[in-house]
């Protein structure tokens, strides 16, 4: 059976559960000897929730382990023998052979693989049929424990209420573990690469060379400071110096000047550029922008200019950030109470005085922390700098030339050909942690500066 | 209607003013005179259009885009509506205290040196110092301050907070002051302090006051102009407003029959 048709059945019972106890309640009710402490319905979610939701989390852990137990059984059994030593060969065939045992007729399949198909086929079907069964079990026995529970007094209301809040806590508490989850495998395979190369190489090396690695001092071609300095130079100066000024000015212009009308429909074309596809602007700066810059840079001299520019790369996700600064920027504004306004234009101040000298300043720890979580997302930022970037490694400050970025280098290391144990691949999962910490790091700060100006105007 | 009083040249005369909200009409057709060295008190019930009136006195009505004035108002013989008026100088000489103490977010003394800073009123720091320590002292506040100039002045109590404002705006040295229920949101000690604090600004400026608390407009005005529903019920010397109101609605208003 099927995990959707499971799931269904399991609701079905769910429901089952529900009429019984609600039917149950309603005797209690019409008994007329002692008036029930809970709605019957409220009896019937108690009976239902019971039924339903630990057959659920049990199947939600069978599916976490079955696989590997599935896996061990297979490998446990003398057919199995044959099978290679080394993890990923093996299972490649083990991935063949079941995708034959669900469709015998699938071609261009290792011959071990059809021959452990049945094999394969049997034992996984097997564990399928007692997962079913225990979850139906669960459903049975938890379902009829609820029921037995109903009595007058019984406080089905407070139970439900406890389950619907542990529901939403669960539910809340899934996007902190995914959090949480993507950081302990990207460690775990962080700890393997920097097995191979130390940890002081990769942080303060200045060369980068992936491609060609001497097997004994690999270190030596994977030091990631001219990724580093890429991404910051793209990300933190260029496009900033792009999106900083006209994300405050457009920013400025529209809370402080503009009438109710042009806000109307001024403010959700701008936050459409937010909605624009990474990809879209990466075709906009390979396609445009770069060659753009190509010309600019032969006018000023350079006949042998790149057109994977740093420049061309920096400027579009400049403009792509430019909604994050400016509605940052505008809620920030906006927080400035009016009164601040008609202080500073009763004193005689004119409008743009009363800008730079009261308003913005007033603001200036939420656009901080707008252009904090801007940086973040740009230095994250993959598409553009895939598309416009060259893979060129190099620590310059001249912005006509070629410079890469972390994630560039993150997407040419895993695709392609990649053996998954190379110090090469492994290397990936490194600038993917540090990538993670410095994000994660500009957003904590960010949210604390917000927290504290909050504070300031409550 | 209007009063005349003995001085010919009043310093402000508000000539058939009415402000417009769109289609609510919220002062009609007032004319009024403001003198020098006098304390106005505008009084009246909630919505009766004395914070809007004053508010036209030095145009802060400009910043609210839907609301339409109209009449003419002289500030010393000028029409301050007329097309080559500069806003921005006619506040310098017409400042404003408003009901909620609004200090900015900065340092005591940048707040007072704020004024004379935009309008270059002063040439050297040590004038800009001698401005900021007058201002303050006018404003009763140097002597709690003096020591602590550059603590920010939103982290003082409410009533010196408006004291801060009160500095604030007689650092530009205006000719009148306006001041929106300066003390409504303090406590009667804080209240007491300002109150005190007009006696003595009186000498120096015209300085119209509006308030909802009658007893506040019967100690610290010399003059009175009763408010109701956008007009100007009645106006006159404040002892005799109190004592005599020629007018029913006067009388009905400050015997506390409504409002």
């Amino acid at each position: 059976m099927n995990g959707f048709a499971l799931c269904f059945v399991i609701l079905g019972l769910g429901l089952i559960g529900w009429l019984t106890a609600r039917a149950r309640a309603l005797r209690f009710d019409r008994g007329g000897r002692k008036r029930l402490h809970s709605l019957p319905a409220q009896h019937g979610w108690y009976a239902a929730a019971w039924t339903v939701l630990p057959p659920l989390l049990f199947l939600a852990v069978w599916s976490a382990i079955s696989p590997g137990m599935v896996r061990q059984t297979i490998l446990r059994n003398p057919a199995a023998a044959q099978l290679s030593d080394f993890a990923f060969e093996r299972d490649s065939v083990l991935a063949q052979a079941r995708a034959v045992a669900e469709n015998p007729y699938a071609g261009d399949v290792d011959p071990l693989a059809r021959r452990l198909a049945p094999l394969v086929g049997a034992t996984r079907s097997r564990y399928a049929w007692i997962g079913t069964l225990v979850a139906a079990l669960l459903a049975f026995a938890a379902g009829a424990y609820a029921i037995t529970r109903i009595r007058p007094d019984f406080r089905a209301r407070s139970q439900v209420e406890r389950t619907l809040m542990m529901t939403l806590l669960v539910a809340s508490l899934i996007a902190i573990l995914t959090t949480l989850g993507i950081f302990v495998s990207l460690f775990w395979e962080s700890l393997r690469f920097f097995g191979h190369v130390p940890i002081t190489d990769f942080l303060f090396g200045t060369h980068w060379s992936p491609q060609v690695i001497d097997a004994k001092d690999p270190g030596a071609s994977l030091g990631a400071v001219p990724l580093f300095w890429g991404t910051f130079f793209i990300g933190a100066v260029i496009a900033m110096l792009v999106a900083i000024p006209f994300g405050l000015m457009s920013a400025v212009y529209l809370t402080q000047y503009a009438s109710p009308t042009t806000r109307r429909w001024m403010k959700p074309t701008l936050e459409m550029l937010a909605g624009v596809p990474t990809v879209v602007y990466g075709y906009f700066a390979a396609l445009t922008v770069a060659p753009a810059m190509r010309q600019f840079a032969v006018l000023l001299g350079d006949p042998y200019a790149s057109s994977e520019s740093a420049l061309a790369a920096g400027l579009v996700m400049g403009v792509m950030i430019i909604p994050f600064v400016s509605s940052m920027a505008d809620d920030s504004l906006a927080a400035v109470p009016t009164a601040m306004r008609d202080g500073s234009l009763a004193m005689g101040a004119t409008t743009s005085e009363t800008i730079s000298k009261v308003l913005v300043p007033a603001a200036l720890p939420g656009v901080v922390a707008g252009v904090l979580l801007a940086v973040s997302r740009a230095i994250g930022e993959t598409m553009i700098v895939v598309m416009a970037a060259s893979g060129a490694a190099t620590i310059t400050l001249n912005p006509l030339e070629s410079a890469t970025t972390v994630t560039k280098q993150i997407v040419d290391l895993l695709t392609g050909e990649a053996e998954f144990d190379s110090p090469k691949t492994l290397a990936a999962f490194a600038l993917g942690l540090t990538l993670f910490v410095i994000t994660l790091l500009l957003n904590i700060v960010a949210l604390r500066v917000v927290k504290k100006y909050r504070e300031a105007y409550e | 209607m209007s009063t005349a009083f003995t001085p010919v040249s009043h310093k402000m005369s508000a000539r058939d003013v009415s402000v417009a909200y769109g289609d609510n009409q919220a002062v009609k057709n007032v004319s009024i005179d403001i003198d020098m060295d006098k304390v106005t008190a505008f009084i009246g019930p909630s919505g009766c259009g004395k914070s809007t009136f004053l508010r036209t006195l030095n145009r802060m009505n400009d910043t609210i885009p839907s609301a339409r004035v109209t009449g003419e108002i002289l500030l010393d013989g000028e029409n301050i509506y007329s097309a080559d008026m500069d806003v921005v100088q006619l506040r310098a000489r017409v400042g404003m205290v408003f009901q909620k103490p609004n200090p900015f977010p900065k340092s005591i003394f940048e707040n007072v040196a704020y004024g004379p800073r935009i309008h270059g009123l002063a040439t050297s720091r040590a004038d800009l110092e001698a401005i900021v320590e007058r201002s303050l002292k006018r404003a009763g506040l140097w002597e709690e301050v003096k020591d602590r100039l550059s603590d920010s002045g939103t982290a003082l109590s409410g009533g010196q907070q408006q004291r801060l404002c009160i500095a604030r705006a007689i650092a530009v040295d205006p000719e009148v002051i306006l001041m929106d229920e300066p003390a409504s949101a303090l406590d009667p000690i804080a209240t007491a302090k300002i109150e005190e604090l007009i006696h003595e600004l009186r000498g120096r400026y015209a300085i119209v006051i509006v308030t909802h608390n009658m007893q506040q407009a019967a100690r610290v005005s010399q003059r009175t102009a009763f408010f109701h529903l956008g007009q100007l019920v009645e106006y006159g010397e404040t002892d005799n407003i109190f004592t005599a109101p020629r007018q029913e609605r006067t009388k009905d208003y400050i015997t506390g029959r409504y409002g």
